[in-house]
């Protein structure tokens, strides 16, 4: 298709689900009520680490209006996790609990206050054990142990890739900087907190509905979790109001609500309570970072060496995954030849962190990227000039043997420099800033690259990681079935424009019913920006699918080549006669009744291109999202305090399939960027988080917000659905780093940690006046051996894999 | 200890027995059934289940409606009039405003209460009127912005 005869595609049109959303209509997990439902809660653990000695539910099952108490001894005994690799969560604890916020026991009763009131009378005995609540204790005390498995004690994770050989790669370098890093851990903090309803039915199927983000993995692990077929399960995703990776695991009040629902024999709610909802968590991983880079006098890198230690908490969750995106995505975005990445994930007694906005990758990129800027001031050079010079090649692999296809981040950095006026603002290295009383007014650069979906499934299997069944019938309407779940990002719009676009509709005709793993083909699940890409593609290939039947029982009707009909206003004709044409709604009957029932599917899997080495699963995308970003702030050298005034970011979205929307991932993503680098901190005081609330837990209203300049750019990428690729993510990544570096501009001083609060800024202005290094950040690291690296050949500038390869693709889909 | 409430809500009189204690925010969405009123805290830190009372924005998650008995609620099921959606709607819906649609309610109304009070605010207004308003989404930039519409074609239609 010829992107200038675009109908939908590009146009700034509303969401499909706008309509509902601001009248209320929409109705989220919890807005659903059924007849005698019961509502659950929760008794948690109040201890870090704690044997459970005895649990007594007698004085709570009396309490008039409860239907049900239960533990851990009611379920089947099964550890379960959302990787195959860490299945070390219980939904009720059973013999220990690992860090306050635990579940340990649930009720169902008439009503939340009778819940409430029960959960208070559950007797609990706990034999406090010694909780470990950072990296240095955990790794201090391996006679204590979280978990009896992993790498080693407390260890989750340790894993150690070496791509060529790094130490002749600094011996060739003329600046070789050591630097130290530190990223606070923070939260997904959605408005929405999580819910579910569970219906046990009397013929022995249970349904469940929840504001997850991925229905698929809950659907397959309530198999395993209740041991009941997933042939009898049912799971509705309920419209997400906020996700950001905070609702991608099974979690305990899904798993208790199906139980009490089987039990009392009626439908049960369980809605999260705020303080509940920091405490489940699963958010961003606190990480230590080391990291080594050689670079040329004129810029270039000649190698990179990082070192990660994740907080990883409690629980295995998606750590494993997680502890490899802080290695294996730096090599995308500049020339790297010379690749080594060492990571271990620690257990501690807190929240189990996991995937949130970036996934384990905007902590590596706040190293880098403060790294360059340092490198930069060393030799010389204007940071947005040398960034432009070593961006990677388009089509060629990486170090770490990643295939990137098309990279707009040179148009990126060129337009952001351009519209932030760059030139003007930054005054290279040695002016200070202007003085206006105590403010000073400074400039920052940083660039990025992101995943568009990741490459692998997250269980092994070589089945489609995306479906969709489209159907059309007589009405002229048509459904769009696929089990992608929409959390406000717009799925299920991209869902409608694109068969739309392909069969000449109004978006307003197509339907797209909630994911429902009965109705529905598999999709893997809102995460890692895979759903405009891996939903879109199956959804192109249903329709085309549905667009040639259609187009030959029209061709018969006209009497004309199939191949000269065009699908456009609801009308298939041959533009010539168009006079002719055959409005849709009677198309479709000449196809039924020549094809009989119309319903075609389509199938996506990524094109297969794992790394070949241990490893080598995690990293690999289709292709790549880029962005570059500018932020302009002033800085208060009498309070510490950062005034953002705009943020300038250009992004590479392939193609803007809907340009409003990525708009908003884009203005989204940069926001959260800022909460992180200014304000965000999920942080712990004795096991117990020292602000669950949202007022004390800080994130950006509008008077923190700057202007966000968005600038998009189109690459048309020859992987993604009509050349798009991801944008919900990777416009987080540059933002910390690029603020870091304007507060070095602005005031001289380097704050190697987020987030970059007044105290530190103060800390830095003290240690500059005292004549000292003027950075505040972590001085150590841990004593810590990382496994013997793997060795693997760099795979640098090699050319990309052939782009148009992957399973389940037809000849006619292939672009 | 339950109680009756007189309440008036969205134009109509709605009688309710509730015990005391019981919020707006319950009653709204358990007594009511009118669940476009979301929660986010329930301690009055995000806005979200932000309603009017007599045109002013309140917190229905701390008011208790046996003090507001006999005042005019509005929530988000009553913004629209006679079928119309509020210019506000409007400019929400086609300007992508709302992402995951959780906090727009609570929005909404607070702007509603803006716009009735200052039709024509300026964005640093907008700022200042919707900053006790948690949104993860948006940034914000497309909420400013569609206020901004809202409030040139409601003063373009006087």
């Amino acid at each position: 298709m010829n992107k200038h005869e675009f109908s939908i595609i590009g146009q700034p049109l509303p969401k499909v689900d706008a309509w509902a959303k601001v009248v209320g209509e929409t109705r989220y997990a919890d807005d659903l009520v059924m007849p005698r439902m019961a509502h659950g809660k929760l008794l948690r653990s109040t201890h870090p680490h704690a044997l459970i000695k005895r649990i007594d539910t007698a004085r709570a099952q009396a309490v008039p209006g409860v239907y049900a108490v239960i533990t851990g001894a009611d379920l089947p005994r099964v550890k379960f996790g959302i990787l195959p690799v860490s299945q070390d969560e219980e939904a009720l604890c059973n013999e220990r609990v690992r860090m306050v916020g635990d579940a340990v026991a649930a009720v169902a009763a008439q009503d939340e206050e009778t819940a409430e009131q029960a959960c208070r009378l559950i007797d609990i005995e706990y034999e406090p054990l010694p909780a470990l609540m950072s990296i240095e204790e955990s790794l201090g005390h391996p006679e204590i142990r979280i978990h009896e498995y992993g790498d080693g004690p407390n260890v989750h994770k340790n894993v150690a890739l070496q791509f060529g050989d790094v130490e002749a790669a600094f011996a060739r370098a003329d600046l070789v900087r050591e630097d130290v890093f530190f990223y606070e851990g923070n939260t997904h903090l959605p408005m929405e907190q999580h819910a579910a309803v569970a219906q046990w039915g009397a013929d022995g199927k249970l349904t469940l509905w929840s504001s997850t983000q991925t229905p698929h993995y809950v659907h397959r692990l309530l198999a395993r979790i209740l041991d009941v077929p997933a042939a009898h399960i049912r799971v509705i995703a309920a419209p997400v109001g906020g996700g950001f990776g905070g609702k991608l695991d099974p979690f305990a009040h899904e798993i208790a609500a199906c139980k009490l629902s089987q039990l009392t024999g009626r439908p049960v709610k369980i809605t999260l309570t705020r303080e509940e909802v920091f405490y489940v968590h699963r958010g961003r991983h606190p990480v230590l970072m080391w990291l080594k880079t050689g670079f040329t006098r004129e810029g270039e890198i000649t190698g990179s060496h990082i070192k990660t230690w994740l907080d990883g908490g409690a629980y295995g969750s998606y750590g494993v995954a997680s502890t490899f995106y802080t290695g294996v995505i730096n090599p995308v975005t500049y020339r790297m030849p010379v690749y080594k990445f060492e990571g271990a994930r620690v257990f501690t007694n807190k929240p189990p962190c996991g995937p949130k906005r970036g996934h384990g990758t905007p902590q590596p990129r706040f190293a880098l990227e403060v790294q360059i800027d340092k490198a930069a001031e060393q030799l010389g050079l204007d940071p947005a000039d040398m960034r432009r010079r070593i961006v990677c090649e388009p089509f060629t692999k990486t170090a770490n043997h990643l295939t990137v296809t098309t990279i707009g981040l040179g148009e990126c950095i060129d337009k952001v420099v351009e519209a932030s006026g760059w030139r003007e603002k930054w005054r290279g290295w040695q002016t200070g800033a202007p003085r206006r009383g105590p403010l000073r007014r400074g400039v920052g650069f940083a660039c990025s690259a992101y995943m568009t979906g990741a490459g692998t499934a997250i269980y092994w299997n070589s089945m489609p990681h995306s479906g969709v069944v489209l159907r059309a019938d007589r009405s002229g309407g048509i459904s769009v079935l696929c089990g992608a779940t929409d959390i406000g990002q717009g799925s299920d719009s991209i869902l409608a424009y694109l068969p739309a676009e392909v069969l000449g509709l109004d978006p307003k005709d197509v339907h797209v019913p909630p994911a429902d793993t009965t109705l529905t083909p598999v999709d893997l699940g809102s995460y890692s920006s895979r759903v405009t890409l891996m939903c879109g593609m199956a959804a192109i290939q249903a329709a085309q699918r549905l667009r040639a039947v259609i187009a030959r029982a029209v061709a018969r009707k006209l009497e004309v080549d199939a191949e000269l009909l065009v699908f456009r206003d609801r009308k298939v004709g041959v533009p010539d006669d168009w006079e002719k044409a055959v409005p849709f709604p009677h198309a479709v009957e000449l196809a039924e009744a020549m094809h009989g029932v119309l319903a075609f599917p389509g199938s996506y899997a990524p094109p297969k291109r794992a790394g070949k080495y241990k490893g080598g699963g995690v990293g690999p995308s289709p292709c790549y999202s880029y962005s570059a970003c500018a932020v302009e702030l002033t800085v208060d050298e009498e309070t510490g305090e950062i005034e953002l005034h705009d943020v300038w970011i250009g992004h590479d979205v392939g193609r803007a399939l809907n340009p409003l929307l990525v708009e908003g991932q884009v203005e989204g993503s940069v926001y959260m960027g800022i909460g992180e680098a200014l304000m965000e901190a999920q942080v712990f005081r004795k096991g117990l988080h020292k602000h669950p609330s949202m007022l004390e837990y800080k994130s950006p209203t509008t008077l923190e917000t700057p202007e966000i300049h968005t600038i998009l750019v189109e690459t048309d990428d020859p992987e993604g659905p009509f050349g798009a690729k991801e944008a919900g993510q990777g416009p987080l990544l540059p933002v910390l780093p690029a603020i870091a570096n304007a507060v070095y501009n602005a005031v001289g001083v380097r704050v190697d940690e987020v987030p970059i609060s007044p105290e530190k800024v103060l800390k830095g202005l003290d240690l500059k006046r005292q004549g000292k290094t003027p950075r505040v950040g972590p001085e150590r690291i841990p004593l810590f051996k990382f496994k013997e690296p793997l060795v693997v050949e760099s795979a640098f500038g090699q050319p990309a894999d052939a782009v148009a390869v992957r399973p389940f693709a037809d000849q006619e889909t292939s672009r | 200890m339950k109680v009756r409430l007189a309440l008036t809500v969205n134009g109509e009189s709605r009688e309710v027995l509730a015990p005391v204690h019981k919020t707006l925010l319950e009653v709204l969405r358990e007594d009511l059934g009118l669940t476009g009123t979301k929660h986010g805290c329930e301690l009055g830190e995000c806005g979200t289940c932000t309603v009017l009372v007599d045109g002013e924005p309140v917190l229905s998650c701390l008011a208790l409606p046996v003090a507001i008995e006999g005042r005019a609620i509005t929530t988000i099921e009553g913004m629209a009039e006679g079928g119309e959606l509020h210019p506000l709607q409007q400019a929400f819906a086609e300007l992508g405003a709302a992402q995951c649609g959780y906090c727009t309610p609570g929005i909404l109304l607070t702007a509603q209460a803006l716009l009735d009070e200052t039709p024509t605010p300026t964005r640093d207004e907008i700022k200042e009127a919707l900053a006790g308003n948690l949104c993860r989404c948006t940034g914000y930039t497309k909420i400013l912005d569609a206020v901004e519409l809202a409030s040139m074609r409601m003063g373009a239609r006087k």
